[in-house]
């Protein structure tokens, strides 16, 4: 017996909430949890958790497209039930992770992964891991760019540091494909965030039949959206119109009424922001912070994103210190010299004309000299 | 055989990184919808915008949330995605699976989808992407009945809470990060499933400061692990450490020589509080003057530890800069046992308080953040019934323009002019 689309209410049960996490444990993290002393990372991608207990379980990260398939989660399923008791877990950065309770299950785990092809071992301490990001064009209504398709060429580009632990410390990308940040790109070392850089469009013939005027006009946080009258075939209809010099491209009212458009070809593109963090260890969290404005959607590879972030990274790779994340590095150097010394042009765009703009203005006369005083 | 050609998709189909392309291509040999995934989204990658509509609202009954409405701008095209719904799984505590779950739900999903996943969405759901909107009610009947599984949230309503590994395989948990996700999913199914909120409202539970689960930056409610006796050193390791022993960060800077390992340096210089010295070779920390970052028990894993007597912090508003700009949470209580045998009682009396204010006094897609904002720290606080502390704060505020309120002034604040004048002239 199934659903009863005659009778829809019969038999229906709801509220049942999420599977009971400890039913999904494999026997040697059920019978450690809260006893774990210590833990090392032994190569990039392979951790070992020490027990109280005397216990060990040895885990290997494996980085995912994170869109992925029906066969591909049964393939991780193969993988799991030849060398992990059927058992594996998710990181929150979309990263798979087997785990095995004996250091001699590690290699041939490993040989299995190499020869499958597709699954590759990092992720791991000071490196790159995986990408954090939103939809993009394979399912949403307001992205301004793709999300796979930036991330895949990015973590080609970076594959190296996926896979090794060279950098002064962790690097966290994230991807956001619009202005309302599903992936919350706001406290990462780099965001890839999608911008929009046109005013909405007015879709006048379907506005009365989509939208609730006041919600639209009260959608814009700038108040460029007013409400208007204007002529569809010969007859008088409600509308809004936009004030294009208040726009700031943030895509609420489209959000909030299917009538207004924003997306656009040229338009659309990818700004960088960097010197996020989310941890407090060292120094408080940080939001990233805006560096380059704008790059094109140049499908299907961003080459011009993917190097202005390997340029970044490399001048950070270089020049940090131990430790050092990349907003802590920007601090203590100063960001004038972040932007020398990653070759990035600065504008006006890096200036912060928004609220509380005035507490990122300097209020001082402690600046470095660079190349930016002519 | 491939129903589109895809000339831009193609190239993502080389590189060292895992390709979604070549994932999905497979996949379409048995789901053949899946060609019109790439077909569309090759068009996408042609006109350099979205082939998605704006809304299209669908569900099950009974639920306000969970499923999102999808439908193509080009149907005829690619009737494979005509409609393309997204259905959100709560996902267990910490996302640890039995291949026997994800199989069986790859059954269904196979059986009612487009055969494409996301593991996982930003929030935490397993998200299942692309089916019919005839589809939502059978699959929602087998994935209640067979698996005994549920939807996460979507709307203005709580969504799916999200936690850190936690205790099952980290020592630095300062609390049960999996149960307390867990248990309190369970208790607001009702706030998941039927959207009564002004806008989304979030839970994420962090076992630590380092905050693997990101809930400073994107929770209203962010419940974060700390300590309030003294970091647990074990000297003899600290020792192992200083002669190069063991690996300094767990072993996390291995791939470059970094040189001999400088516990002055690298440790008790970097104390953003300089609460610790050296002494005799042993390891001092004042911990009346340390505030918990983390950094020295990061560095050196075998020697430091968080210490025993463990709860969490609250903080309160985080949100994405949509509209207002970006916010992290606001610290509100400093320290609470985190107590699974009560059910976690103070916490969720806390959360309960937060929801009766902002359901009350919230606007129309106003994170608790920006209502926060609105009416003013002093407000929430005694709302809160809380009394005010300067952990609350950064700092002092620098401006003398305080609300005073009537009852604070002697004789209030309805005075006689005529009265004034006869002591004070015009």
């Amino acid at each position: 017996m199934g659903y009863n689309p005659d009778k829809p209410m019969d038999g229906r049960i709801s509220d049942l909430g999420p599977p009971y996490y400890e039913n999904f444990f494999p026997p040697v993290i059920k019978a450690n949890k809260g006893k774990w002393l210590w833990h090392e990372i032994l190569q990039p991608g392979v951790l070992m958790h020490k027990s109280e207990t005397g216990d060990e379980v040895y885990t290997v990260r494996v980085g995912s497209a994170r869109l992925v398939s029906v066969n591909f989660i049964r393939e991780v399923c193969d993988i799991a039930d030849k060398h992990c008791d059927g058992f594996v877990r998710f990181t929150t950065r979309n990263n798979i992770e087997f785990m095995v309770d004996k250091k001699e299950k590690v290699q041939p785990l490993l040989d299995e992964l190499k020869a499958r092809g597709r699954f590759p071992v990092g992720g791991t301490g000071a490196g790159v891991t995986n990408i954090v990001h939103t939809q993009g064009w394979v399912h949403c209504h307001t992205p301004a760019t793709d999300a796979s398709g930036v991330v895949k060429a990015v973590m080609d580009d970076l594959f190296d540091y996926f896979t090794s632990m060279k950098l002064p410390a962790q690097v966290r990308i994230a991807l956001a494909c619009c202005l309302n940040m599903c992936g919350a790109v706001h406290a990462s070392d780099i965001a890839i965030l999608g911008i929009h850089r046109k005013p909405p469009m007015i879709d006048h013939t379907r506005i009365t039949g989509v939208c609730e005027l006041p919600l639209a006009i009260a959608s814009c946080p700038l108040g460029a959206v007013k409400p208007d009258k204007v002529m569809v075939d010969g007859k008088e209809v409600k509308s809004v119109k936009v004030t294009f010099e208040r726009c700031m491209f943030c895509g609420n009212c489209y959000t909030m009424c299917p009538a207004m458009p924003l997306s656009d070809p040229d338009g659309d593109g990818i700004a960088i922001l960097v010197g996020g963090k989310v941890s407090n260890a060292k120094s408080a969290p940080k939001f990233s912070k805006l560096v380059i404005p704008f790059l094109p959607n140049n499908t299907p590879r961003w080459p011009e994103v993917v190097s202005a972030i390997r340029k970044i990274l490399e001048a950070y790779a270089k020049d940090a210190r131990k430790y050092e994340r990349i907003g802590e590095w920007a601090e203590r150097i100063g960001w004038e010299k972040f932007f020398e010394k990653c070759d990035i042009p600065f504008t006006d765009k890096s200036i912060d004309d928004y609220r509380l703009a005035y507490t990122t203005w300097r209020t001082t006369t402690l600046f470095k000299y660079t190349s930016h005083i002519k | 055989m491939a129903k589109h050609e895809t000339p831009l998709l193609d190239q993502l189909e080389s590189g060292p990184w895992p390709s979604f392309v070549t994932d999905i291509k497979r996949q379409a040999e048995t789901k053949p919808e899946c060609w019109d995934i790439l077909g569309i989204l090759e068009l996408s990658y042609k006109d350099r915008i979205t082939h998605w509509k704006h809304g299209g609202i669908v569900g099950v009954f009974g639920y306000g949330g969970g499923i999102v409405g999808r439908y193509a701008d080009v149907p005829q095209k690619f009737p494979g995605v005509e409609h393309f719904h997204t259905v959100r799984v709560n996902q267990p505590s910490s996302k640890y699976y039995s291949t026997k779950n994800l199989r069986q739900l790859m059954g269904l999903w196979e059986k009612y989808g487009s055969g494409v996943t996301n593991f996982h969405g930003s929030t935490g759901d397993i998200i299942l992407l692309g089916t019919r909107t005839e589809n939502l009610e059978p699959f929602f009947w087998d994935l209640t009945h067979d698996m005994n599984q549920d939807l996460g949230g979507s709307g203005s309503n709580l969504r799916t809470p999200a936690n850190c590994i936690g205790q099952s395989r980290c020592e630095w948990a300062c609390y049960d990060t999996e149960e307390a996700c867990y248990q309190l999913t369970m208790k607001y199914q009702d706030e998941i499933h039927r959207p009564a909120f002004p806008y989304k409202f979030k839970f994420k539970f962090s076992g630590c400061p380092n905050d693997c689960v990101a809930a400073i930056a994107r929770s209203d409610i962010s419940v974060i692990g700390t300590w309030r006796d003294a970091i647990r050193v074990d000297q003899a390791a600290v020792k192992g450490y200083i002669e190069g022993k063991y690996p300094s960060n767990g072993g996390a800077h291995a791939g470059r020589d970094w040189g001999k390992f400088d516990i002055q340096k690298e440790v008790i210089n970097l104390c953003p509080t300089k609460c610790m010295r050296l002494e005799n070779g042993e390891l001092k920390i004042d911990d009346a003057e340390c505030t918990r970052c983390m950094h020295c028990i990061n560095v050196m894993p075998r020697a430091l530890r968080p210490g025993k007597d463990t709860g969490a912090s609250i903080l309160v508003g985080a949100k994405a800069p949509i509209l207002d700009g970006a916010q992290f949470s606001t610290l509100i209580i400093p320290f609470i046992k985190i107590d699974k045998e009560n059910e976690f009682e103070e916490l969720t009396e806390f959360i309960e308080k937060v929801w009766d204010w902002w359901m009350e006094v919230g606007k129309n897609r106003e994170r608790v953040g920006e209502t926060m904002q609105r009416v003013g720290l002093p407000t929430f606080i005694k709302v809160m019934e809380l009394d005010p502390i300067p952990q609350m704060v950064k700092e002092p505020r620098s401006n003398p323009y305080v609300f005073w309120a009537d009852e604070e002034v002697p004789g209030g604040f309805e005075r006689d002019v005529q009265e004034f004048r006869r002591r004070h002239a015009a």
